[in-house]
C-alpha cells in the first residue's frame, strides 16, 4: 500500500477531496461576501442564512412541488437573489450613510430571524436531499473512488467562481461595478445609476450564496443551522484573503478548505480550528491579508 | 460607531436629574428581592454588568467586538472549575475567572487590534469561535454537559451564599463595583484618550498617543469586567456551559447595548434588563427567542440607532438647546 508520511494514500486523498469540497463552498461564499463588501461596504452576516435559504428552497421545491435538482439549481439562486434585492431596497439602502458596522448588525439580525423561522418549522435535525440521478454513483479513478456528485460540486463551483470573476473583470457591467467600488460618486456623476448597481450587487451576492446552498444540499443535510456555523469560518477566510481582490477570495477559499482537509488527516483534533489559527498567523505576518491592500 | 458627540457625552454626565435617578435605582435594587424573584434579578444584574463591560469597548473606544462571549463564558468555566474541583471559596474562584478572562482578552486583543472596523468584528468573532471549539473538546469544561453542580460556597468564610438574600446582595455589590469601575475608567484621562480614538483615530495618533496600546488596554479591561459578570453568573446559577461561550451570546450582549444605548452609562443596563425580561417571557410561550432577538436588532438599527436611553438623552439635549 502506498503511504504519504505514514498515512494510507486513500485516506489522504479522501480527506483532500473533502477539503476541496469544503473549499468550494468557502470560495463561493467568500466571493459573494467580497463582491458585496467591495461595493456596499457592508459585511453581509446574513450570507450564511442565505446559503441555508438556498438549500431549503431546493428542498421545498422538491418535497412540496416535485421540482427536481436541475430546475432548482436555477430557481433557488433566483429566489434568494430576489429576496436579497427586497432586503437591500427596504433596509440596507437606508444604512449606506452611517457607520458600516450598522450594516453588519442589521444583517446579523436578519440572519437570526431567517434561522429562527426555519428552526421553528423544521427543527434542528437535518433533512436529506437526494443526489440527482444523473450524478448518482461514483467513478473509480484507480487510486481512489470518487462519488460523481462530489466531483461535480468541485467543477461547478470552479465554473461559477470563474464565471463571476469574468463578469466582473471583462464585461461592461463589471467595469461599472469596479469603477463604483473605487469611487462611487464619480461614477454616479458620469450618469451611471449607482443605487441600481448597489441593489443588483447585493442581489447577485445573495444569489451566489443561494447557489452554494443548493449545491451543498445533496452533500450535507439541509438544516437550519448549516449556515451559521459556516459563515464564521468564511469570515476567517475573508480576513486571511483580504477583501480587496475577487480572485484572492476564491483562491483563499480553496486553499483553506484543503488545509482543513489535510489537518483532518494528520491531527484531527485541530481540524475545527485550523482556519482560525491560519488567520491568526496571517494577521501577525501580513495584517492586510494575503491579497489585501494595506489600508 | 456611537452617534453621540463628545459634547453630548459631557452634557450627560453633569445632569443632576441623572444623579437622583441613580440613587433611586440603587434603592430600588436594594428593595427589589422582596418584590421580584431574586434569581431573575441576579440574571439581570450579571447581564447588565456584561453589557456595561462590552459598552466600555464599543461605546467609549469605538471597537465592535463580536467575541465577548469568550470572556463571559470562559470566566464562567474557570471559576466553576475552581469552585467545584479545587474547592476554592467563591471570592477566589471569581477572581480566577476575572484573571483568566483578562489573559484571554490580552491574547485576542493582541491579534484583533491589528485591523480596524469591520475586520476587527470578524476577527474577534473568529477567535471566539476558536475558543468555543477549544471548550467543546477540552477535558476540564465537561464538553457538551458543561460543569454542573458548582457549590456557591461561603464568601470570605462568613457569608453563606446558599442563603437567597446573601447571594443577591453579593451579586448586587459586585454589579455596583463593576459599574463604578467602568464609570471611573470612562471619566478618567485614560477614558478621554479612548474617546479621542473613537472620534478620530488618526488625530489621536498624530497627538502622540500609542493608539494600539490604548486599544489593547481597553480590550483587556472590557474582557476582565465581562469575565467578572460571567464568573458571578457561574457561581449564582451553579453551572457553566457551552451556551455562554457560543457566538449567540456575543450577539446578545451587542443587542442589549444597542437597544439601551451605545456610549451611555445607563443604556446597557436598561437594555440588558429588557432583553432578559423578554427572554423570560418568551421562554414560556411558543414564539422562538431568536426571531424576536433578530427583529429587535433590525428595528434598532433602522429606527433608533441611539438606543432607548440615547434617544432620551438626545431629546433632552435638543430641548435644552431650544431653551438656550
Amino acid at each position: 500500500m502506498i503511504t504519504i508520511l505514514g498515512i494510507p494514500i486513500q485516506a489522504f486523498l479522501g480527506q483532500l477531496l473533502v477539503g476541496l469540497i469544503n473549499g468550494s463552498f468557502y470560495a463561493m461564499l467568500s466571493l459573494g461576501l467580497a463582491v458585496i463588501f467591495g461595493l456596499l461596504r457592508v459585511i453581509n452576516f446574513a450570507h450564511g442564512a442565505q446559503y441555508m435559504l438556498g438549500a431549503f428552497v431546493g428542498y421545498l421545491l422538491l418535497v412540496q412541488l416535485g421540482v427536481g435538482y436541475w430546475p432548482a439549481l436555477l430557481l433557488a439562486p433566483i429566489i434568494v437573489g430576489i429576496s436579497g434585492i427586497v432586503v437591500e431596497r427596504l433596509a440596507l439602502a437606508r444604512l449606506y450613510d452611517v457607520d458600516p458596522l450598522y450594516g453588519l448588525l442589521f444583517t446579523f439580525g436578519l440572519a437570526l430571524v431567517l434561522e429562527g423561522i426555519f428552526r421553528y418549522y423544521f427543527g434542528v435535525s437535518g433533512n436529506p436531499y437526494p443526489v440527482p440521478p444523473l450524478l448518482a454513483g461514483g467513478t473509480n479513478l484507480g487510486f481512489m473512488f470518487l462519488p460523481n456528485y462530489r466531483g461535480w460540486v468541485v467543477i461547478a463551483s470552479l465554473i461559477f467562481c470563474l464565471g463571476t470573476w469574468l463578469v466582473i473583470e471583462k464585461t461592461k457591467l463589471g467595469s461599472y461595478l469596479r469603477a463604483a467600488t473605487e469611487n462611487r460618486s464619480l461614477v454616479q456623476a458620469f450618469g451611471v445609476n449607482v443605487p441600481l448597481l448597489l441593489t443588483l450587487t447585493y442581489g447577485l451576492g445573495s444569489a451566489l450564496a443561494g447557489l452554494a446552498g443548493i449545491l451543498a444540499a445533496p452533500v450535507y443535510q439541509v438544516s437550519p443551522l448549516m449556515g451559521s456555523n459556516l459563515i464564521i469560518v468564511v469570515f476567517a477566510v475573508v480576513v486571511v484573503g483580504g477583501m480587496g481582490s475577487i480572485l484572492g477570495a476564491i483562491v483563499t477559499g480553496y486553499l483553506l478548505g484543503v488545509a482543513e482537509g489535510l489537518t483532518k488527516v494528520f491531527y484531527p483534533e485541530a481540524s475545527n480550528i485550523v482556519v482560525f489559527v491560519i488567520m491568526a498567523i496571517v494577521l501577525l505576518i501580513r495584517p492586510a491579508g494575503l491579497f489585501g491592500k494595506e489600508a | 460607531m456611537a452617534e453621540l458627540t463628545l459634547q453630548e457625552a459631557r452634557a450627560q454626565t453633569t445632569g443632576r436629574v441623572e444623579r437622583i435617578l441613580i440613587v433611586l435605582g440603587i434603592v430600588a435594587l436594594i428593595a427589589a428581592p422582596f418584590f421580584v424573584y431574586p434569581i431573575f434579578l441576579m440574571k439581570m444584574l450579571c447581564f447588565a454588568l456584561f453589557a456595561c463591560a462590552f459598552n466600555l469597548l464599543l461605546g467609549y473606544t469605538g471597537l465592535l467586538s463580536f467575541g465577548h462571549a469568550a470572556f463571559f463564558g470562559g470566566a464562567a468555566y474557570f471559576s466553576a472549575y475552581a469552585a467545584k474541583v479545587w474547592g476554592w471559596p467563591p471570592e477566589a474562584a471569581i477572581l480566577l475567572g476575572v484573571l483568566g478572562a483578562a489573559v484571554l482578552g490580552a491574547v485576542m486583543g493582541f491579534f484583533a487590534i491589528r485591523r480596524q472596523g469591520i475586520y476587527f468584528a470578524m476577527i474577534t468573532l473568529a477567535l471566539s469561535q476558536m475558543f468555543f471549539f477549544f471548550c467543546l473538546q477540552a477535558e476540564f469544561t465537561g464538553g457538551e454537559d458543561g460543569i454542573q453542580g458548582v457549590p456557591r460556597g461561603v464568601l470570605f468564610g462568613i457569608i453563606d451564599l446558599h442563603v437567597p438574600l446573601n447571594i443577591y446582595y453579593t451579586v448586587l455589590a459586585i454589579f455596583l463595583i463593576g459599574v463604578f469601575a467602568i464609570w471611573r475608567i470612562v471619566h478618567s484621562p485614560f477614558g478621554m484618550i479612548l474617546r479621542s480614538i473613537r472620534e478620530n483615530e488618526r488625530r489621536a495618533i498624530s497627538l502622540g498617543y500609542s493608539v494600539g496600546n490604548y486599544k489593547l488596554a481597553a480590550f483587556v479591561m472590557s474582557a476582565a469586567l465581562a469575565g467578572l459578570a460571567g464568573a458571578t453568573k457561574a457561581i449564582v446559577f451553579q453551572f457553566a456551559t457551552l451556551t455562554d461561550v457560543a457566538w449567540q451570546m456575543s450577539g446578545e450582549v451587542i443587542l442589549m447595548t444597542l437597544l439601551g444605548g451605545i456610549g451611555t452609562m445607563v443604556g446597557p443596563i436598561v437594555g440588558a434588563g429588557l432583553v432578559v425580561a423578554l427572554q423570560n417571557t418568551l421562554a414560556t410561550s411558543e414564539f422562538p427567542v431568536t426571531i424576536a432577538t433578530g427583529i429587535i436588532f433590525m428595528i434598532c438599527v433602522l429606527l433608533f440607532r441611539r438606543g432607548i436611553v440615547g434617544e432620551l438623552y438626545a431629546r433632552a439635549l435638543r430641548r435644552g438647546n431650544n431653551k438656550g
